[in-house]
């Protein structure tokens, strides 16, 4: 399946925004994610398939002013 | 007055320290955490970004310890109404508290913020329950406009971003501080602890600070030294300062007695 990552076409399998998390090695509980614009709430990361095609923004903090 | 009786109240919050502190451009996260410990600030700004694939565990939120810190997300990045408001719901879903210093900067040269989009994103999420911070230029009736849109606070910049070139804007500020019923926060471009003091002299109640703290080879030592500029222009402007004037008036009495008939 081919997903949008942070602007990034990828081949990935996996079933739900929390599965691709920890296939990328990143901690779910430190990221917020956004599928195809809408924000996944924390509580349904695990929840949430995905569908080839999809945009996924995965984000986080940084130092900013 | 007990200078510990003088706080500042912004939303439903209410704050000892007049001075919010970025978290951007340090060279280090000792740095950011010296600037922040010596500055006493209570609120720190942060920004949201994409996660670098390379680096993806790399986070800010590790090292601030967020019972002792406001965090402030901004929207540093958005160039319109509509990306300001995914950013701040974004960093809502992310576990902040509803707070969102706005910016909105649609172009990258002199990063002065958008007027139109930043009314509009204000009004947006005041509806939606967000205390709304908006970073603008310099402009009055942008700031009336805002209070009555349910702004808890006008951030007008002293000049642009980073530039380090102090109160630029100062009678259109002071224009802003006579009419303002929320908090006036001087946000951008105090380069040093003087303009900080000036900003305060003149009746601000709190200013932003980043690039002046981050770009010190000290930043820690220019935290402390900002902390002191702000806290002695708010004592300044509640002691009340004296007026100026064209012509000298003695200060010592001028009676004669060195030369007769004087």
């Amino acid at each position: 399946m081919e997903i949008i990552v942070n602007g990034k076409p990828i081949n990935i399998s996996a079933e739900t925004v929390y599965d691709l998390l920890i296939k990328l090695e990143i901690d779910p509980s430190e990221v917020v994610v956004v599928r195809n614009l809408e924000v996944v709430p924390k509580k349904t990361q695990q929840f949430e398939g995905l569908r080839h095609g999809d945009r996924i923004e995965i984000i986080h903090f940084v130092g900013g002013g | 007055m007990d200078s510990r009786d003088d706080k500042v109240i912004i939303g439903d919050r209410t704050f000892s320290s007049r001075l919010l502190v970025g978290t951007g451009k340090y060279s280090s996260s000792a740095a950011m955490l010296s600037a922040m410990e010596n500055s006493g600030c209570e609120i720190v700004t942060v920004a949201l970004r994409r996660v670098d694939m390379d680096n993806p565990n790399d986070n800010i939120l590790s090292h601030i310890n967020r019972t002792k810190y406001l965090l402030l997300p901004n929207t540093s990045g958005a160039r319109d109404a509509e990306e300001a408001v995914r950013l701040a719901r974004i960093a809502r879903a992310a576990g902040c508290e509803p707070w969102v210093k706005l910016e909105i900067t649609p172009e990258p040269y002199h990063l002065i913020p958008d007027p139109i989009e930043t009314l509009k994103a204000t009004q947006i999420l005041v509806k939606d329950g967000f205390t709304v911070l908006p970073y603008i230029n310099a402009d009055p009736i942008l700031a009336k406009h805002l209070q009555e849109a349910g702004a808890a606070t006008v951030m007008p910049l002293g000049s642009p971003i980073g530039t380090n070139r102090g109160l630029r804007t100062k009678d259109q500020i002071a224009i802003i501080i006579e009419q303002a019923v929320v908090p006036v926060i001087v946000d951008a471009g105090l380069g040093a602890p003087s303009h900080a003091a000036e900003a305060m002299e003149m009746g601000a109640d709190a200013v932003l600070v980043n690039t002046a703290l981050a770009v010190a080879s000290n930043p820690g030592l220019m935290a402390a030294a900002f902390r002191k500029g702000v806290e002695a222009g708010r004592e300044a402007y509640l002691a009340g300062l004296g007026r100026q004037s064209d012509r000298a008036e003695a200060s010592s009495p001028l009676t004669g007695f060195l030369r007769d008939g004087s």
